[in-house]
């Protein structure tokens, strides 16, 4: 039988002076944001550290305002909550006009805490409990509804309250790409959402305001957004025809890729990821081949997560160690893991040094502090040779990491936030011990130890 | 190529590579040391793939692009010369 194989691999012992050996030099390293030198962010906030670019995510937010407007006007793009709900994140969105959407109580409290209205949240999810209803309907949110038992539980209340609840109806349906969320919402393809509208109509309790969807995340095929925003125009039209209603609005969720690269995905995402005008032009296209549309002129919502916040955020990490692996490979162990930077289980995410190296690469493989072996940052790549104390800065990583993240073993982190004049705000404190122990209670008999 | 700076390494079997005239040491996987090895005995790059492919699970694609890059690593090191 044949030997096991690993690539051939040679390096040099002594960390004296590599430049005399050095024929490349690392061609890309990172050592500020928005101009705010990484090395002062470090020695002021220690890492690891998020840190969050305003002035990224208001031009996000105009550019793909703007990008959609070209295609069809009357658009509105809705901050989705759960991608970064810190307080401070969300109001730069709202002061640039966004509208909230929200998945649960905590969520519509944190919008509401933020001085959004209610009649300015968009209240999607399939766990909406009673009193979150009542409260959401009292306020005049949008309901999304997802399943039957919401209906019946919207029609109690609309009795109770004596008001007639604004909903819109979640659909999924074949958009020609797998998988497919049917999990959330009625079936479009099986008549399922029909029979939904028929009967909230025959209840005569509810106002349709308008019809949802959201197909996925990180949908990488821009025509599926074509075809999902064909049926939801269709149904419009059906529901106009059937039961005289007129939609105030259509809302086609959210799910546009960022520029991350998936785990499988060879291509870097920066190339794979379609554009926003790609996306725009599918939505548009649909919208303009529309009867409805000309004639009612329906308010399109986007619930936009993702690609407005993820490549604004960085997360700055220290080396802590490394090793030599046994297949040849140079490991780094980091100060910050997979406990805050959970999505480095689905992207391969760009890992930069902070200053200019001099050497030769190494195949290296990034992990997190954890005593776990899932703990890894990021699978080996080509990079130089790093020193105890010294940082790598590790991007995009501005959605879903803030809210997803967890409180295991390590304490969460500083973030901060630069603002358009390049001054530095912690916009969320490193925790304590306290912020562990302060729901906790220990009985009287295990107070003695 | 020329390949004399490697002829003077002192290459031990655990993959410790000494070079006497600059005292600079090397370390080497399992796959490395025999490149090296076969490069010190003066075989041509196409035998060094053919004893790779005898020798190791590999194909013979994968085992040249990897010797290029290990060729090229050992440039960077100055053990080679074009
Ligand atoms: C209902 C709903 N809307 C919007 C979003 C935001 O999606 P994305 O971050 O992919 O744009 C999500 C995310 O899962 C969602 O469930």
């Amino acid at each position: 039988m044949k030997k096991h194989y690993t690539a051939p691999y040679i390096e040099r012992n002594s960390a004296g002076n590599l430049n005399k050996y050095a024929h490349t030099t690392v061609v890309r390293h990172q050592d500020n944001i928005d101009g705010v030198p990484i090395k002062n962010l470090v020695e002021k906030y220690g890492t690891p550290l998020f840190v969050f670019s305003e002035k990224h995510i208001r031009r996000s937010y105009r550019r793909l305002l703007e990008t959609i407007r070209i295609h069809y006007p009357k658009v509105e793009v809705v901050w989705s909550y759960k991608t970064n709900y810190l307080a401070a994140i969300c109001n730069i969105f709202h002061q640039e006009g966004a509208a909230a959407e929200v998945v649960s109580r905590m969520e519509y409290e944190k919008a509401r805490s933020n001085g959004i209205p209610g009649n300015r949240i968009y209240f999607n999810g399939p766990s909406k409990r009673k009193q979150d209803l009542q409260l959401a309907i009292q306020e005049g949110a949008y309901i999304h509804i997802d399943h039957l038992e919401e209906l019946y539980l919207i029609e109690n209340i609309a009795d109770e309250l004596a008001i007639k609840p604004k909903v819109a109806i979640r659909v999924n349906m074949d958009t020609g790409i797998s998988p497919m969320w049917t999990r959330f919402g009625f079936n479009y393809e099986n008549g399922e959402a029909y029979r939904t509208v028929q009967r909230l109509v025959s209840g005569g309790k509810i106002h349709l305001a308008g019809l949802h969807t959201h197909i996925g995340t990180f949908i990488l095929d821009p025509n599926a957004y074509y075809w999902a925003a064909t049926k939801l125009l269709n149904f419009a039209q059906t529901i106009k025809d059937n039961f005289g209603i007129v939609l105030e609005y259509i809302d086609m969720g959210g799910g546009f890729a960022s520029s991350n690269t998936l785990i499988d995905q060879y291509t870097p995402g920066e190339l794979a990821s379609p554009s926003l005008d790609q996306y725009a032009e599918a939505i548009g296209a649909a919208f303009n081949a529309s009867i409805y549309v000309k004639e009612h002129n329906p308010r399109l919502i986007l619930e936009t997560g993702r690609v407005l916040i993820d490549e604004s955020g960085y997360l700055i990490a220290s080396v802590l160690g490394k090793k030599n692996l046994p297949t040849g490979e140079r490991a780094v162990i980091l100060d910050a893991g997979v406990n805050i930077n959970i999505t480095a289980w689905w992207y391969k995410q760009r890992v930069l040094p902070t200053k200019p190296f001099p050497g030769t690469y190494q195949n290296t493989v990034f992990y997190g502090p954890l005593c776990m072996n899932i703990d890894v940052i990021r699978s080996a790549m080509p990079f130089p040779d790093l020193y105890y104390g010294d940082t790598v800065i590790i991007s995009p990583v501005g959605a879903y990491n803030v809210t997803q993240w967890m409180q295991f073993i390590e304490y969460r982190p500083n973030v901060c936030l630069i603002n358009e004049t390049g001054e530095v705000d912690v916009i969320r404190f490193r925790e304590d011990l306290s912020d562990i122990t302060s729901r906790e209670f220990i009985p009287d008999h295990l107070r003695q130890i | 190529m020329n390949t004399e700076q490697l002829m003077t390494l002192a290459v031990n079997k655990n993959g410790f590579v000494f070079d006497p005239e600059n005292g600079i040491s090397y370390t080497v996987n399992e796959t490395g040391l025999f490149i090296l090895q076969k490069l010190q005995s003066g075989v041509t790059k196409e035998e060094i793939i053919d004893f790779l492919t005898e020798e190791y699970e590999v194909t013979a694609k994968n085992a040249e692009s990897d010797l290029d890059h290990f060729m090229a690593m050992l440039k960077a090191l100055n053990l080679i010369e074009e």
